[in-house]
């Protein structure tokens, strides 16, 4: 009797997260996917017609703001992993006393509202911003230059915006590692780079597949860094969705399309955890 | 993460300058986290469907006998759309209750098309009432499924004397309800060519000024499948209200045309980068000029209805079917156009108002204010031609294409290539 109270208590205790999933993500994935093989318009209402076209239809219509979020992303994640990787180091390994102070002057902007950031990004890039203007007026820029309304303006943001996620994971796996691992390894005649590579690379994995993983796939999908920092060829798959969903109301297009967005990028990030090797990750991760 | 709000909002005169149209009102208020109507509407349709259905035509003259004053209404409106005084009283409804005895239930309930119409159309085609006896709808392709369902009360002809005696030209007989039947204008705004004279030193006053290759780089157009398109029919020189799908066509491929010339499509926020030069030029509502430049001294956009044509939106007042109190929803619908509670709006939405003798009572408000910056704010309202159109302005103004549901279909597959990029 006992032992069944304790073999259950596990699914008792999962039992409120479980409830929570349910209700909050599997009923709505359900009624999206079903939306979108729906076919109607809100005025005479939807119904159910299995309409399988509507997601080669939408991929055809929106490959290049699919592709050029793809893009986009690889290129911010990348960006960001770059510029994280040694201020995540330098935190974790030489931070010292002042570790939570630095974590804290990460986190300091994200005490601003996101679309509030980013506007005021359009304010410092302004075409006669307090950047801009004394440059041209000193004849370094052509009088047209630019950055908002370019791809590198979106891009910029789109970093900007998501750096601490990939700050913070990163963070943690380094924080992590034993230094004495290092010394050892410095023992072992191994230089500073070859213990870099051998020992705390390895270790920091986890933190790079997490940090990878939450800063790709919100980036993939942002919409209003391109709709604010943007111009006329900077659209991105999520302001698509955005428009379909609320100026069209074409629910099932907009449907149709998150759910080819949200499976292409599951199978990316399978096949990332694949090449990294998933068992090791998820162990250390976990 | 999204955009979860919109951060400080100094006052409610930019609140409803970022709101001005729909597209962006609707904006600001997904920013604000009420859009989640749109979210359950549609939700609810994907669980149930939503069966059609006409009612009944009921008879103008038949329905109104025996209808008495009830005492109360309830007035279903869009956010930020009645003068406020203090936190939520409406001085204007105040006077109403005092004057009539009516006491009015006010509920800011709509919040984009789509989402209210969803609400209230199963409710309608199951025979119910929607517990309001008025709503609020823009013209376009929700107010027509209204009308065809046959779901709005004809008005009370009989009981529209300020209508009768003040409404204006701009918004009278308008081509979506003729004569007034079932329809009476609450505010309304003009679509057509904002510029920053900083820049842009010669006059604009045509549609082709938006193609000048001069201005490569800093032209604003809309983001949107309304003003977008209809804007550009007027420019092909079609009225935009009687186009047909090849006109459609060869607009389109006169903004394709245009694109590389084009900074930006915006879907709102298209007045900070006009005010800062970033663009120079840009498709513009009439209202986001007023309240930038009166919020800014040292700014004097520009706002001009172009020759080709401009056009109108209007957000109407009507009554749906099965109504509790239509007497009432009557005399408050028809008060509003009596120029002093007309003028009471028209000082705090800064739209263009369908009363347009509410501007003696600006400028007598503005001769009785007290304090110097409430004068200069009420004559320079009186004065705009912005909230107050010059009868040639009104002369070029066009209501947008009204579309059927697969017309819908073909116009989109049209004009959102053009600003999905």
């Amino acid at each position: 009797m006992r032992s069944l109270r304790a073999r259950l208590t596990p699914y008792w205790l999962a039992l409120p997260g479980g409830l929570w999933l349910v209700v909050f993500f599997v009923v709505p994935m359900f009624f999206m996917a079903s939306l979108s093989l729906q076919t109607g318009d809100p005025v005479n209402g939807f119904s159910q017609t299995f309409h399988w076209s509507t997601y080669s239809d939408t991929i055809n219509l929106y490959e290049k703001q699919f592709v050029r979020s793809v893009i986009y992303a690889t290129i911010v994640t990348l960006l960001l992993l770059v510029i994280s990787y040694p201020m995540a180091y330098w935190i974790a390994f030489r931070g010292g006393r002042y570790k939570s102070t630095v974590l804290f002057l990460v986190l300091l902007p994200f005490f601003v509202s996101f679309v509030i950031r980013t506007l005021s990004w359009q304010f410092i890039l302004a075409d006669n911003g307090f950047i801009l203007q004394p440059l041209k007026n000193a004849h370094l820029l052509p009088q047209d230059f630019h950055v908002l309304a370019t791809s590198f303006a979106v891009i910029c943001g789109l970093a900007y915006n998501f750096l601490p996620f990939m700050v913070l994971p990163l963070y943690v796996s380094l924080e992590r590692i034993d230094h004495r691992l290092v010394e050892a390894a410095h023992d072992l005649y191994a230089g500073r780079f070859e213990a870099f590579r051998r020992v705390v690379w390895p270790l920091s994995l986890p933190g790079v597949f997490a940090g990878v993983l939450i800063t790709f796939v919100p980036v993939a999908s942002d919409y209003v860094n391109a709709s604010i920092l943007g111009g006329t060829h900077t659209t991105m798959i999520g302001n698509v969705i955005q428009t379909l969903y609320l100026t069209n109301n074409d629910y099932p297009a907009a449907a149709a399309l998150s759910f080819t967005l949200m499976g292409s990028l599951l199978i990316g990030i399978f096949a990332y955890a694949r090449a990294l090797g998933t068992q090791d990750v998820m162990q250390t991760a976990a | 993460m999204s955009s979860d709000d919109f951060g400080p909002i100094p006052s409610d005169a930019l609140l409803r300058g970022l709101t001005q149209r729909r597209l962006t009102r609707r904006d600001i208020l997904r920013a604000a986290g009420v859009g989640g109507g749109a979210l359950a509407a549609s939700s609810f349709l994907a669980a149930c469907g939503v069966s059609g259905g006409k009612a009944e035509k009921s008879q103008g003259t038949t329905f109104w006998t025996g209808k008495k004053q009830a005492g109360s209404a309830v007035f279903a409106n869009w956010p930020l759309y009645m003068d406020v005084k203090g936190k939520s009283d409406h001085p204007s409804l105040d006077r109403f209750t005092k004057q009539t005895g009516i006491n009015v239930k006010y509920k800011e309930v709509v919040q984009e098309m789509p989402s209210f119409y969803g609400k209230i159309q199963p409710v309608l085609s199951a025979g119910q009432s929607t517990g309001y006896d008025i709503i609020v709808m823009t013209n376009g392709v929700y107010l027509d499924k209204l009308l065809e369902a046959n779901y709005l009360v004809p008005l009370d002809q009989s009981k529209m004397p300020n209508f009768n005696k003040y409404a204006g030209p701009a918004i009278k007989n308008p081509s979506y309800d003729p004569g007034n039947k079932y329809t009476m204008a609450w505010q309304s705004g003009i679509t057509g060519i904002g510029w920053n004279p900083k820049y842009v030193k010669e006059p604009i006053h045509s549609y082709q000024d938006l193609f000048n290759p001069k201005y490569k780089g800093k032209i604003g157009m809309f983001a949107d499948n309304a003003d977008l398109p209809n804007l550009a029919l007027q420019g092909i020189g079609v009225d935009c209200e009687k186009s047909t799908p090849p006109d459609w066509q060869k607009a389109a491929d006169k903004l394709k045309a245009q694109r590389p010339l084009v900074r930006q499509y915006y879907e709102q926020n298209y007045i900070g980068p006009l005010s800062k030069g970033d663009i120079w030029i840009s498709m513009a509502w009439s209202g986001d000029i007023f309240i930038a430049n009166s919020g800014n001294p040292d700014l004097d956009l520009q706002f001009v209805v172009p020759d080709e044509g401009g056009l109108i939106w209007t957000d109407n007042v009507c009554i749906p079917i099965h109504v509790a109190h239509p007497v009432d929803a009557m005399t408050l619908m028809d008060y509003y156009y009596d120029p002093k509670p007309a003028a009471m709006l028209t000082e705090y939405i800064n739209y263009i108002t369908p009363v347009p003798a509410c501007k003696e009572v600006i400028l007598q408000d503005a001769a009785n204010a007290t304090k110097k910056s409430d004068k200069d704010y009420l004559q320079g309202l009186a004065k705009s031609p912005l909230v107050f159109p010059t009868s040639d302005m009104v002369s070029k103004v066009h209501n947008y294409r009204v579309l059927n549901a697969d017309e819908e279909k073909q116009w989109n597959a049209i004009f959102e290539p053009i600003y999905q990029g």
